[in-house]
């Protein structure tokens, strides 16, 4: 599904990152562990085609990412990978519906709005659809990112940090709804995290240190 | 969607946007007000100077001469004497030459009397009835008529002056005998009548109007009656005269050898003899047309050198008023310019401090799958409606503000703008250069947010 090989990024010349490489299968769940400092977000960026390495290569169900040009690569993003944040982002503007259908416009040009409304529900989000997304809680905003990351159902879900700056209660949700959803929409999930808690759920796991 | 997304950005922050449009509408206002205002103007006041080559009238300023006869949106300078213009008005160089004689007017509508030729000169023809040719007939403008409603038959008093309030004339009626063609020009705000309906009613007039003015001259008044019978008798010889000019000089004679108390009185009798003229024979202006353009270069001269008139040129003190005019409406439109330039400001700062707090917002729609130059499109784009919005308001609003400018010009001067024309060319370069502040504001931004580096953007959150 997803397969690393010889992966290396450099910011400059004296602090390069060289990764193990990765594979990692549909509707399997990777928790990728390590210390700050050790390039997890790095690599997490890379695997979502948001930064290019240095060498080696990334193939995605058998594309290989690092060929694409630019604006393929932008098309790819959006039809193929999910990401969701170590804090969510959203279109301050728009309401958590419009936010999740953008994400489904953006991707594809067209508005998957009752997708994107049964995908709120299963989420438990129903009551905050019309709600600004900074009127939600935090853990109510991460689960609209899960919303919003598999609207377009990715064959790849990266998560960021997901569960860090959530309570235990919600952390545990979250981490539940990802695991649960990923294997529903058949999307190799990939996390990314020094949370214990996660830590000691999930048991496929890569350590960078 | 973009769109969509741009209008919810714009209406997420309102006072920012609400400034930005206020600034953007005020200055295409002020713009589109001054460029229909002064094009219409401009073309008002050519219109009505069209076949007009001078103006002869009596001494003043040029411009109030031209103003009051032409536009009649100003006092006359004062009375010519009819025999003095004459001699001009049937020079070889004139092909027409049009007499105005102002006296009165009916609910604040100036009644003129001239010849048919005023009609043919503003293109206008009878609509409705005949041409003047009795003492009060009347052919009304086409205004006049939708204002107050006038038909064909009706009659009317004149009110003497120029102000609305004033001594009624009672004594002789108007009658409406022809409704003028809608022309766009002063034609049709006025009451036309014949040059010789003006003399009779003030002659008639005279009687009352002489025991006040001639109240220094208590013996001229007690002649009164002899007077005024004299003065009748003149008009009908004088109407005599218009059909047969060689009569004319032979009953100037006539009048006078018939008058010898007069002649007795030498002295007095001139003076006399010109207060009849004042009285009765008395136009205002003359509007000449020449068939030898010679006459425009040399007339002025010889006029102000030979006669009491002055002849003064339409084009030449137009052109005056123009410039005078334009300078502070130049001065109006580059301030527009300025409030345009500050609202290009305005929209700037504020796309470039919500860059700022939306970049993750960006970063975030580029990993949604959006592309460089969507993210560069919808800045842009949000620059550009709000333009567009403020380009749109300032429109309107200009032509709101000409209907209240026009409804208070057509109250004093009878002259009205038309706020449904579109100016292509002027409202054009207009429009173009608000989309150019919109698009100029914006590329900073825009080219930020075209650039901006989503990795590095998401890590540092």
């Amino acid at each position: 599904m997803i397969y690393t090989k010889d992966l290396k990024f450099s910011f400059n010349e004296k602090t390069t990152f060289a990764f193990p490489n990765i594979s990692n299968e549909a509707s399997q769940t990777l928790l990728i562990t390590g210390n700050s400092g050790k390039g997890k977000t790095t690599l997490l960026h890379l695997l979502g085609g948001l930064l290019r390495p240095k060498s080696g290569s990334i193939s995605i169900e058998d594309t290989s990412i690092s060929s694409l040009s630019e604006k393929e690569l932008d098309r790819f993003r959006g039809r193929n990978i999910g990401l969701v944040l170590q804090q969510s982002h959203f279109v301050a503007s728009l309401n958590v519906l419009e936010n999740v259908v953008l994400a489904s416009w953006l991707a594809t040009g067209k508005k998957a709005t009752e997708k994107a409304k049964s995908l709120l529900k299963q989420l438990d989000l129903e009551d905050q659809m019309y709600k600004l997304p900074s009127n939600l809680s935090v853990g109510q905003q991460q689960r609209v990112s899960i919303a919003r990351a598999l609207i377009n159902e990715p064959k790849l879900l990266l998560a960021d940090e997901p569960t860090s700056s959530l309570d235990d209660e919600n952390a545990f949700k979250v981490a539940d709804l990802l695991a649960k959803l990923s294997k529903e929409y058949n999307a190799a999930l990939i996390i990314v995290t020094h949370d214990q808690r996660l830590k000691d759920k999930f048991s496929n796991q890569l350590n960078l240190n | 969607m973009i769109a969509k997304l741009a209008w919810k950005n714009l209406w997420f922050k309102p006072l920012n946007t609400v400034l930005s449009l206020v600034l953007l509408t005020a200055s295409v206002a002020i713009i589109s007000l001054l460029i229909l205002l002064q094009e219409q103007f401009e073309k008002q006041f050519s219109s009505n100077i069209d076949g007009v080559d001078l103006v002869l009238g009596a001494q003043g300023s040029p411009l109030q001469l031209i103003l009051s006869s032409v536009y009649h949106v100003d006092a006359p300078t004062g009375n010519i004497d009819y025999k003095e213009a004459e001699v001009w008005m049937k020079h070889p160089f004139v092909e027409t030459a049009i007499p105005l004689a102002f006296g009165d007017n009916y609910r604040g509508f100036k009644i003129v009397g001239t010849t048919p030729d005023y009609i043919k000169k503003y293109t206008a023809t009878i609509a409705d009835g005949k041409v003047f040719e009795k003492n009060f007939e009347v052919v009304i403008g086409s205004e006049i008529a939708k204002k107050l409603s006038i038909k064909l038959g009706d009659k009317f008093f004149g009110t003497h002056g120029d102000a609305e309030e004033g001594h009624l004339h009672e004594e002789y009626a108007y009658v409406v005998v022809g409704i003028a063609s809608p022309t766009g020009k002063v034609i049709d705000n006025l009451i036309l009548c014949t040059v010789e309906s003006v003399w009779e009613m003030h002659s008639g007039h005279d009687h009352g109007g002489e025991a006040h003015s001639e109240g220094e001259n208590p013996p001229h008044g007690e002649e009164g009656h002899i007077h005024v019978e004299g003065d009748e008798h003149d008009h009908e010889e004088h109407v005599h005269d218009e059909n047969c000019n060689h009569d004319h000089e032979e009953g100037h004679d006539h009048e006078v050898s018939e008058n010898p108390a007069h002649g007795e009185e030498g002295h007095v009798h001139e003076e006399g003899d010109e207060h009849d003229h004042d009285e009765a024979k008395e136009i205002t202006a003359v509007l000449v047309k020449f068939k030898n353009k010679m006459g425009i270069i040399s007339w002025p001269r010889m006029i102000a050198q030979n006669t009491k008139m002055q002849a003064a040129l339409p084009a030449i003190e137009i052109n005056r008023l123009f410039s005078l005019f334009g300078i502070g409406l130049q001065a109006l439109q580059y301030l527009a310019y300025g409030i345009m330039l500050i609202s290009g400001i305005s929209i700037f700062i504020a796309l470039y401090n919500r860059l700022k707090e939306r970049k993750y917002e960006f970063a975030l729609l580029r990993v949604s799958g959006a592309s460089r130059i969507q993210m560069l499109g919808l800045v842009l784009f949000e620059s550009l409606l709000l333009c567009l919005v403020g380009f749109i308001f300032g429109t309107l609003f200009g032509r709101f503000a000409l209907v209240m400018i026009s409804s208070t010009t057509d109250e004093q001067f009878k002259m009205a703008f038309n706020p449904m024309t579109i100016i292509w060319e002027k409202e054009g370069i207009l429009f173009l250069v608000t989309i150019f502040v919109g698009i100029l504001a914006a590329v900073i931004p825009a080219v930020k947010a075209y650039r901006l580096n989503i990795s590095k953007t998401l890590a540092n959150a």
